[in-house]
């Protein structure tokens, strides 16, 4: 049963084996973390590999996370390329359509800062987190479509801390990325229980 | 057609466009004072020029130029044609009724330097959000939000 051995130390078999008790949140979190419906909030370059994380090569489907038109759809608002002043409004308005629980995934440098429009502009928003709680920032110009799936695996990892009570939040089990060579075929903490 | 052939062709049936006419970094270019920009576009249209291709503007810092870059397709031929506008009203004739295309562009110029196109019919911002105050590409144009970058990027 794989679900028996993701809940892990939250899971309690009864006697007899015939009985599972976990709570409450930690069924809900598993479960949304492993649907993470898109919102493809593409608007420049960065929407490419956005689009091409979503196709056959990369797969993005076998996370449980693909691309939907409609925000009441969809869990995770994936916010790739430069928003400007005239377009910040639709953002903040497709978000607002998205049902809770909701997250964002800033990905890119303009979507995290402004990017190389930072200086010497009128017209570009300096970061998408001016206007919207964004949960995971993905560096690159544009990244490429690994960084994206390893934000969706770092999002779960927040999910993970999360309860469907308020104000309650369980603490963060975040694994920081390691300060050397980055490890291709393994993550940090891949294989143990979430 | 190339540019002194262009240059031929246009002294010939317009004589009176001929000195205003020269040869810029390999592109020939009409300069013409504003008043006569529409009379000189209309020539321009009945002469072969049958597609407007560009609809922008320069600050020149003492004043304003209108740039227009129009195509022929029956003469294999494109010109610039220019105009210098006065910074203190900065005024010029829509040129819709000639080229329809110059709906959006001149709306465009609008919005960046602020030059009001008479005779346009939908003269709004078209770039930027309604209620925008000021004309982003105009030399003097200050906005608080905008962060300078420093000398040693």
């Amino acid at each position: 049963m794989a679900l028996v051995d993701r809940l892990g130390q939250t899971l309690d078999s009864g006697s007899g084996g015939g009985i599972i008790l976990t709570s409450v949140d930690a069924l809900a979190n598993w479960s949304r973390g492993k649907s993470l419906w898109a919102m493809p909030m593409g608007t420049a370059c960065c929407a490419m590999e956005l689009i091409a994380a979503s196709f056959n090569k990369f797969d993005f489907d076998r996370h449980g996370t693909f691309p939907r038109p409609d925000p009441r759809h969809t869990d995770v608002m994936v916010v790739a390329g430069t928003i400007t002043r005239k377009m910040a409004p639709a953002v903040k308005r497709l978000y607002e359509q998205m049902a809770d629980p909701k997250w964002v995934i800033a990905m890119g440098n303009c979507a995290i800062s402004g990017g190389i429009f930072y200086y010497d502009t009128y017209s570009v928003v300096r970061g998408v987190d001016e206007f919207l709680p964004v949960d995971v920032y993905i560096a690159g110009c544009p990244p490429r479509p690994e960084s994206l799936q390893d934000g969706v695996l770092r999002l779960r990892e927040i999910i993970a801390t999360g309860s469907i009570s308020p104000d309650r939040v369980r603490e963060a089990v975040l694994t920081l990325p390691s300060s050397g060579a980055v490890s291709f075929g393994k993550r940090p903490g891949e294989g143990e229980a979430r | 057609m190339n540019i002194p052939e262009l240059r031929d062709h246009l002294c010939a049936i317009h004589p009176d466009l001929c000195p205003l006419f020269s040869i810029e970094f390999g592109d020939g270019v009409l300069s013409v004072p504003c008043e006569k920009l529409y009379d000189a576009a209309a020539d321009l249209r009945e002469l072969g020029f049958d597609r407007l291709g560009m609809v922008t503007a320069v600050d020149h810092g003492t004043e304003f130029e209108m740039v227009y870059r129009l195509h022929s397709r029956s003469m294999s031929a494109a010109i610039f044609l220019k105009c210098g506008v006065s910074r203190d009203e900065p005024r010029v004739r829509s040129l819709v009724d000639l080229w329809p295309a110059a709906l959006w562009q001149e709306r465009e110029a609008y919005d960046m330097f602020g030059i009001e196109f008479e005779g346009h019919p939908d003269l709004r911002r078209i770039l930027l959000p309604e209620g925008w105050e000021g004309f982003p590409l105009r030399k003097d144009y200050c906005d608080d939000r905008v962060v300078r970058r420093p000398d040693y990027i």
